[in-house]
């Protein structure tokens, strides 16, 4: 089991040097920068100061350098200039928009995120599970022909539209508030039981907003690999030995589905993960998304690729941790080393 | 004990055609034509049997025969305005006017503007009854830029306003916009999927078939696309899109884009079979004759199993054609002047749109149906591909 978990781990290293690569790459692939655009803007305007406090920033942040030279001074392996250390040395950068240092921005926002996605995960595993199992052992009944429906419908629905329509008529049946993450008065309070329950009233939507597909494609997995354990022959024997329905399903073909339904929410963050970004733009909630989407408009660099690098360390681990439940529950995979599939 | 002195013969029957040693390896009509059918054939049988992803097929064959005449089909052009007409509703068609037949009409509107709320108030106009017309002249077009003409399948009465599903913003007519997104939307996915369906094979056919070091390399590097979170990337990507580039560049650099980001789940599924093909008898005797790698990929593994790469290629355009729709709604997509589904739906952004023009969200039906046909669609192929199961 160490073994395994250290194997897992390691991999990890490459896989988050790679992603930062491409990061970089992308969010370096507009022609310019911020400071070029802005101190062309200046220029034009003759502000002398500005311009020079900008170019003091641009020499600071090393933007007049060679591209790999950046990428190694963004990662921190490179002699860094002025102030600026580095990703390893905890150091996010600068944002240049705001003025402030990348981590006093996105600290709080990062949180959110992270408790959102959390949320999400917990809410699609609670939902799909029960679901998944009453259609499949009730399988053409009308409440699996209702739950596929939905489920269909769940799938092929844009979660922004979804968002959309849930939070008007949430507002208009049940008077929830509209957006944001808390009731105004909560926002730079300390947290409190208040608070907490005010988070949880405007999680709601978000959350189901977001679940909704892949709560969808975890249900139809799931029940995909429950019917084919039914239908096999030791399910047969132990109901002809005459052992009680409920606790033969409990003992044995649920915890060989249950294999696939855990390994599934690997593929299903980077899925939840987008669709979190794009729903709290539309419900403007302090996540990740309206400010990456302003980062990446105004092409603050260092802003867009923290968040970007975060969010992908958010789908990483997520995978990190489906893959250690994975060999917690299936010896095979904690014995091989590797996931048999 | 038997009589052993019996002398006549046992009564039994017999045949007195000659004997034909081949008779138990004759085939009925029925079964003939089912071992002698080819693959698609079969795969084509199987597929009819699944109602649901027939239908699905024929709706989606009816759409995209309509994204190739859609200025016919439009009634008005897509930037076609009218001012008297801002956030108009949707109209419905009538057959009867108190109570005498006169065929599809709708009728006129009336306008008030709320002074207190500022809302534009329309009610119907009882007394302005609009005929519909047929095969008509109406706006001018181009028919795929090239041909001039002015022909639509059905037009306003001359004078007169049909707005089937009201108007926007600007007062352009939500329907005619929604037929030409039609053509966007629809394309967007199936140019994105022909890119990564390329990179799929390329990469997957590679590393199936090679195996050893490069194919542990192929696979790292499917692990980590498929761990990145798609729309945070897209939205990078297309940010990085110039604002300067011309509408048509756009769309292909979006496709360029969508297709970027989707082909790990293709080279998977080429991988998977390749290695499972490529211990079969036909392909080492295809070697031992000399034929290079490609042709051995390209000529005798691809096509057997040619099929389940289109059923995986159909299930993911899908995914295409929802991130062009959130591409666009971001307003990161594509831009006005084109019109796309996404672009329609970029006008709701706001909650006051559904709570005060809903009809602005209409064109999300279609983009569940499409999405929804699709789904049905693969399912059905997929389950057709391997038709000697």
């Amino acid at each position: 089991m160490l073994n395994y978990l250290a194997q897992r781990v390691l991999i990890m290293i490459p896989t988050l040097l790679v992603i930062s690569l491409l990061v970089f790459l992308i969010i370096k692939l507009p022609p310019g920068d911020f400071l070029s655009n802005k101190m062309q803007e200046l220029q034009s305007q003759g502000d002398r100061s500005a311009l020079e406090r900008m170019e003091f920033l641009r020499q600071q942040f090393g933007l007049d350098r060679p591209m790999i030279e950046q990428y190694a001074a963004w990662l921190g392996v490179w002699p860094h200039h002025g102030e600026f250390s580095g990703l390893l040395q905890g150091d996010w950068g600068w944002s240049f928009e705001f003025n402030r240092p990348v981590i006093d921005l996105i600290g709080q926002s990062m949180l959110l995120t992270a408790i959102l996605n959390l949320a999400v995960a917990i809410f699609v595993y609670m939902v799909s599970f029960p679901i998944g199992v009453y259609s499949a052992t009730r399988q053409y009944s009308w409440g699996d022909y209702g739950f596929t429906f939905l489920g269909y419908l769940g799938l092929a629905t844009p979660s922004f539209l979804l968002a959309l329509l849930l939070l008007y008529y949430a507002n208009v049946w049940f008077g929830l508030s509209i957006g944001g993450m808390m009731d105004e008065q909560f926002i730079d309070s300390a947290w409190t039981w208040a608070k907490i329950k005010s988070v949880l009233s405007h999680l709601a939507i978000p959350v189901i907003v977001i679940g909704t597909s892949s709560t969808a494609g975890m249900i139809r997995r799931l029940r995909a690999n429950l019917l084919d354990e039914l239908q096999k022959q030791y399910v047969t024997t132990a109901r002809a030995k005459g052992l009680p329905p409920m606790r033969l399903l409990i003992k044995y073909p649920i915890r060989m589905a249950l294999n696939p339904f855990v390994s599934d929410i690997g593929n299903m963050i980077p899925q939840m993960v987008s669709g979190s970004v794009i729903v709290s733009v539309v419900m403007s909630l302090p996540t990740a998304g309206p400010m990456l989407l302003q980062a990446l408009q105004s092409q603050d660099q260092y802003l867009a690729g923290s968040f970007l690098m975060f969010l992908a360390l958010l789908t990483v681990i997520g995978m990190l941790v489906s893959d250690i439940l994975l060999a917690i529950l299936d010896p095979r995979i904690r014995l091989s080393g590797s996931a048999t599939t | 004990m038997t009589d052993l002195s019996r002398t006549e013969p046992l009564q039994h029957w017999s045949s007195p055609d000659p004997f034909d040693p081949h008779s138990i390896e004759k085939l009925a009509a029925g079964q003939e034509r089912y071992y002698m059918a080819s693959q698609w054939q079969m795969m084509w049988w199987k597929f009819r049997r699944h109602k649901l992803a027939l239908w699905s097929g024929v709706i989606l064959l009816a759409l995209y025969a309509l994204t190739l005449v859609v200025e016919v089909v439009a009634p008005y052009a897509p930037s076609t305005r009218s001012a008297r007409h801002i956030f108009a509703p949707p109209q419905s068609v009538h057959l009867f006017h108190e109570g005498e037949f006169v065929g599809p009409f709708v009728y006129g509107y009336r306008f008030k503007l709320n002074t207190e709320t500022l809302k534009r108030e329309y009610t119907e106009n009882r007394e302005r009854v609009q005929p519909l017309r047929f095969f008509c002249r109406s706006d001018p077009y181009k028919f795929w830029g090239l041909v001039a003409s002015d022909i639509h399948l059905v037009c306003p009465a001359e004078d007169g306003f049909m707005f089937l599903l009201g108007t926007d913003r600007l007062g352009r007519d939500v329907l005619s916009r929604m037929i030409y997104g039609a053509r966007i939307s629809l394309t967007v996915g199936l140019l994105g999927i022909a890119i990564s369906f390329l990179i799929g094979i390329t990469l997957g056919g590679i590393s199936g078939y090679y195996g050893g070091w490069i194919d542990s390399v192929i696979q790292r590097l499917i692990e980590i696309v498929k761990s990145l979170p798609e729309l945070p990337l897209w939205l990078a990507l297309s940010a990085a899109l110039p604002v300067s580039l011309s509408p048509i560049l756009v769309y292909f650099g979006i496709t360029i884009i969508l297709g970027l980001l989707e082909w790990p789940g293709l080279a998977r599924a080429v991988r998977s079979k390749l290695l499972s093909l490529r211990e079969e008898d036909f392909c080492t005797a295809a070697q031992l004759m000399g034929a290079s790698p490609k042709r051995v990929i390209g000529r005798h593994l691809l096509p057997s199993f040619m099929s389940h790469l289109i059923a995986s290629a159909t299930l993911a355009i899908p995914s295409m054609i929802l991130g062009e729709t959130a591409l666009s709604f971001l307003g990161l997509g594509l831009r006005p002047p084109i019109v796309s589904w996404g672009v329609q739906l970029s006008e709701a952004l706001n909650i006051n749109v559904v709570a005060l023009y809903p009809w602005l969200l209409l064109p999300m039906v279609p983009v569940i149906v499409v999405v929804l046909a699709f789904n049905f669609f693969g399912d059905g192929l997929r389950d057709a591909a391997d038709p000697y199961k």
